[in-house]
């Protein structure tokens, strides 16, 4: 969509004061109570917890270069991948869209002046903050090496890591990740601008308050299981402890319980980016809107019901595995019917090839790749070879990396101009696309051959016959690197030298478009009065 | 939001906050009484009627709308989901009628 001199001429007709400028300082960013600056705070804060993931990863991909273990000890090895996959689980990706696009976005999109309680949002990030320094000192004072997954009796017992301080990190991330979902419920139950009903709601709502009821209910279970691991570990409890009555596998239920609806917490968001930003490139309403947006509500709810395939190696029982196993069957279905709806939406669509586009198509491919191969896992048999090996991390990033960090990123461009009120260069937005899906295929698709034919995962030293594939890994992860470094430099280069955006630089639908770019203070200048279902997108200007 | 304005007053703040400390006393009690098969079940009774005066009277939820209701109650058939498919493991893993050592082979 080419910007005409109108929009530009709107754009600086708007008025001047806006949530970027209606006070300077520190002071005025850290009492915000404004949903839009808490969202800046927050893009701040996951950047800087992406990049010392990133660090990490990167770290693990020079280790694994060679066969041999020559960059550092297994003991540092296990911290260094521990310590990836903490941090961007409860410091980047649980967080990463709710807090940062939705926080901005869900008031605007329904209509609101503001979140229903502008100071909780304030503390989740203040929580968040807390969390986020303790899990550093956790880095800084030696690490944990535990693996994300805290699994007992290592943790509890044997490890002579921080894991009591990296637990209290995540219990703390947690409680900041309950606050966002409990303000987004009570502001899509209730603040809602008049005429807009629940079916006029955009799927990135829908998806949004499909996320906040699995923060609001699996968040404190897994609260309370790192409490009981903080208990056992400091005080020998025995929850866990076969030697006084407890069970080591009750830690994994009570893991997973939370932390397999947590992927949903991830990839929900970045689901409703993407139906946001296939209407817009396709210029059409998303085929089939109840279907996609009760489609988020079953991901939700069946993912609480599937978390025992995480342990079919383990003592669980046969029968149980089976129940797990079919509901995990189940689970494919709604997110299949996202994925056929959007390309549904695409069939005969005036496409637009920009940035926007460009991450639809990689989210579909990679998606659909991470998808598939996690009903590879979800079959008992099969899951008897994969589990523990390469396979299972190549198919959990092709959905946590894949899917949702392309929803991230895609969504962070198509709303950059609304952010911010400047323009990125489109092409180069392209160019980051492609390098990330590239990137991202040439790192994690070699992962899927190394675990099939046996390499496990956590280990630095492997055979011979590996290491052509993990070379290429490795280069890919340097592609990958590359493709989100290339946006971090011309994204700050637009807030700086960006030409000014107008307020619907892609003319696309919601009311989000409909305000100044950057917004006022309150969204709108009056509140809106909804007369449409979303995504009308109307017959294409000519320009 | 019905009935948003009629929240519990001091005195019934009071008797829940008695009778929290009644049932606490109790609970150290109980602990010290053998009660055979019934430890447990008594132990937890008394947690959950704890819990269930806090949900009601200190979370206000006696008082809420029905939507508030909804999502507390949603959050107890969570909590009995999570019980029920780890319960269901418990209790079905010595079904295929071999001691543990051999089912993990």
């Amino acid at each position: 969509m080419a910007i005409t001199e109108q929009d530009v001429q709107a754009s600086e007709d708007a008025p001047s004061v806006n949530y970027l400028n209606n006070g300077y300082g520190l002071k005025s960013w850290l009492l915000t109570k404004d949903h839009k600056r808490i969202a800046v705070l927050y893009i701040i804060s996951i950047s800087i917890f992406f990049a010392l993931g990133g660090l990490f990863a990167s770290l693990v991909r020079f280790e694994l270069m060679t066969p041999e273990g020559d960059l550092m000890s297994s003991d540092t090895y296990n911290k260094v991948f521990s310590m990836h996959g903490i941090i961007m689980v409860f410091f980047f990706l649980v967080p990463s869209i709710p807090a940062t696009i939705g926080n901005f976005l869900v008031p605007i999109m329904v209509g609101a002046k503001d979140l229903a309680f502008p100071r909780v949002n304030l503390l989740s990030w203040y929580v968040y903050v807390v969390a986020g320094i303790l899990g550093t000192i956790a880095v800084v004072g030696g690490g944990v090496d535990t693996g994300w997954t805290f699994y007992t009796p290592y943790s509890s017992t044997y490890s002579n890591s921080n894991v009591i301080l990296a637990a209290m990190a995540a219990f703390m991330a947690g409680f900041s990740s309950i606050l966002t979902g409990l303000n987004f419920v009570v502001t899509i139950h209730t603040m809602r601008a008049p005429g807009m009903t629940w079916f006029r709601l955009p799927l990135f709502v829908w998806s949004h308050y499909a996320t906040s009821l699995i923060m609001l209910l699996g968040t404190p279970v897994i609260a309370i299981t790192l409490v009981l691991l903080m208990l056992e570990r400091g005080f020998g409890f025995g929850f866990f402890d076969p030697n006084l009555g407890g069970d080591p596998v009750l830690f994994q239920h009570l893991f997973w319980f939370y932390s397999h609806p947590a992927v949903y917490i991830m990839i929900l968001p970045s689901m409703g980016v993407m139906s946001e930003m296939v209407a817009s490139v396709a210029r059409k309403r998303v085929f089939g809107y109840e279907f996609v947006a009760f489609s988020s509500v079953a991901i939700a709810i069946l993912g609480f019901l599937v978390w025992g395939h995480h342990m079919f190696v383990s003592s669980q029982s046969t029968y149980a595995g089976m129940v797990f196993s079919i509901i995990t069957f189940l689970v494919a279905v709604p997110s299949a019917i996202k994925t056929f709806n959007w390309t549904a939406t695409l069939y005969k669509g005036s496409i637009v090839y920009d940035t926007a586009m460009f991450y639809v198509y990689g989210y579909l491919g990679l998606f659909l790749v991470g998808g598939l191969t996690g009903l590879f896992l979800s079959s008992m048999g099969l899951d008897i070879h994969l589990h523990d090996t390469y396979f299972v991390v190549a198919h959990f990033h092709y959905i946590m990396v894949g899917g949702q960090v392309m929803g991230y990123l895609g969504g962070m461009h198509f709303w950059w101009p609304k952010i911010t009120g400047k323009m990125f260069p489109d092409i180069w937005g392209r160019v980051s696309a492609l390098l990330v899906f590239l990137g991202f295929n040439l790192t994690f698709f070699p992962q899927f051959i190394l675990g099939y034919m046996g390499m496990p995962r956590r280990y630095h030293v492997y055979p011979d016959e590996f290491q052509v594939l993990n070379v290429a890994s490795s280069m890919g992860a340097s592609i990958l690197a590359l493709g989100y470094l290339v946006p971090g430099a011309y994204l700050t280069w637009s807030i700086f030298k960006g030409p000014k955006a107008p307020d619907n630089p892609w003319g696309a639908k919601g009311l989000e478009w409909e305000t100044t770019s950057p917004p006022p203070t309150f969204n709108f200048e009056e509140t809106p009065v909804v007369t449409e279902e979303a995504y009308q997108y109307g017959p294409i200007e000519e320009h | 939001m019905a009935d948003d304005h009629h929240g519990p007053t001091v005195r019934i703040y009071l008797a829940v906050f008695a009778s929290l400390m009644f049932l606490t006393a109790l609970t150290v009690w109980v602990a010290f009484q053998d009660l055979g098969m019934f430890n447990d079940v008594v132990a937890l009774g008394i947690a959950c009627t704890k819990a269930t005066i806090v949900i009601l009277f200190f979370m206000h939820v006696k008082y809420a709308s029905r939507l508030t209701w909804l999502l507390a109650g949603a959050g107890i058939l969570f909590l009995l989901i999570l019980f029920a498919f780890a319960m269901a493991d418990y209790v079905s893993r010595g079904w295929l009628g071999m001691p543990m050592s051999q089912y993990l082979q």
